[in-house]
């Protein structure tokens, strides 16, 4: 799923500092999930702001509303009679969302409570890390299903550097060198040899160097 | 500021804090009248937003009370709320409200006279303070 972060409460009210009757619009997809944007999350950021202008002797009015999904066009649409009544709107989606919304209501102004980060996984309660960057071509079978590109700080094809030191990376004591796991569990399996193919230069359009990306199923377009 | 009489909110556990209370009842324990208690199963089932929503509706101080750590008749109910009391304190550290007004406590369905002992610190912590920056709408 999509992995964020809240932004700050400082950052937000900063946002909004010009206006007093704001929509705070969650989504019940990725970001309820990491529990960043969802119901609860919405009702949590509606108290802190309204405590927060209250406290300025500017109350302000705050509605709270969740979308099924914000990166769907008919969920957005559930807007379409109250978006105008909002003097602006706080999405907590992930990135999509606050642009799906602007692009159906272009006269309304909208912002990000969300800084979305990553796509990853929870590996304990509360705990995300990234395992996908999302480059568009899958290579997880050639490395044993550990992903050399979004979990190597370096993106490696051919590891390890040489600041792989007692299984972790060398830009943190807390990051875990992938490339060690990949040989241990190479050598776990006696395949130790695949690592002897050296991987080709990887070609990187179809990631972010190849511009913004689409993805068109004609057998479901219409 | 001599006559202020602060909103408290208690967040009680029903089996340590809420028993604790009864039991300060039947000891003929006084405690002040300020502190308004709200019953749950398990301080795990509190919410940030729950402590939020008393501060946004004019509690001058909220605390939450559940049983000893290790004693939870849920296991880690009462870990759980203090982790979410911790997150409030830091929320309201960032609206630059004092954290002091949120706090939480563990105690024994056995410490009636501890109850009325919380609910005095809570009391003279608010007094101290004074009354909560943001202004109060609704009555508790």
């Amino acid at each position: 799923m999509i992995i964020g972060d809240r932004k700050s409460l400082a950052e937000i009210l900063d946002m909004i500092k010009d206006y007093n009757n704001i929509l705070i619009s969650g989504c019940k997809g990725c970001v309820t999930v990491c529990n960043v944007g969802g119901l609860k999350e919405v009702q949590i950021l509606a108290a802190s702001l309204k405590i927060a202008r209250k406290k300025e002797g500017r109350p302000i009015t705050v509605e709270e509303n969740l979308l099924e999904r914000q990166c769907d066009p008919e969920y957005i649409a559930e807007l379409n009679d109250v978006v105008d009544s909002y003097d602006a709107v706080i999405s907590m989606a992930c990135g999509v969302g606050p642009q799906f919304l602007s692009e159906a209501y272009p006269r309304q102004i909208f912002f990000p409570a969300i800084n979305t980060k990553f796509f990853g996984g929870a590996t304990a309660h509360g705990i995300w890390e990234e395992r996908c960057a999302g480059c568009g071509t899958c290579v997880i079978h050639q490395y044993d299903g550990l992903c050399p590109i979004s979990r190597c700080s370096k993106s490696l094809m051919n590891g390890p550097c040489g600041g792989s030191a007692g299984g972790m990376c060398e830009i943190s004591k807390d990051v875990i060198c992938i490339w060690d796991m990949i040989v241990k569990k190479k050598m776990e399996q006696g395949r130790l040899d695949d690592l002897l193919t050296v991987a080709p230069v990887k070609d990187w359009s179809t990631s972010r160097d190849g511009g913004p990306r689409t993805s068109i199923r004609e057998e479901l377009t219409q | 500021m001599d006559t202020f009489e602060p909103q408290i909110v208690a967040f009680c556990c029903k089996y340590c804090a809420y028993a604790a209370a009864d039991l300060a009842g039947s000891m003929r324990l006084a405690y002040p009248p300020n502190v308004k208690i709200v019953q749950l199963p398990c301080t795990g089932r509190i919410d940030i937003f729950h402590l939020l929503k008393a501060i946004e509706d004019g509690a001058d101080g909220v605390y939450v009370a559940g049983c000893l750590e290790g004693e939870c008749h849920f296991l880690k109910g009462n870990f759980r709320a203090r982790k979410k009391v911790e997150y409030v304190k830091k929320t309201l550290a960032e609206l630059g409200i004092e954290p002091e007004r949120v706090e939480m406590f563990n105690l024994s369905s056995a410490m009636g006279s501890r109850f009325a002992e919380i609910a005095q610190e809570m009391t003279g912590r608010i007094k101290e303070l004074g009354p909560s920056p943001v202004p109060t709408e609704t009555v508790i």
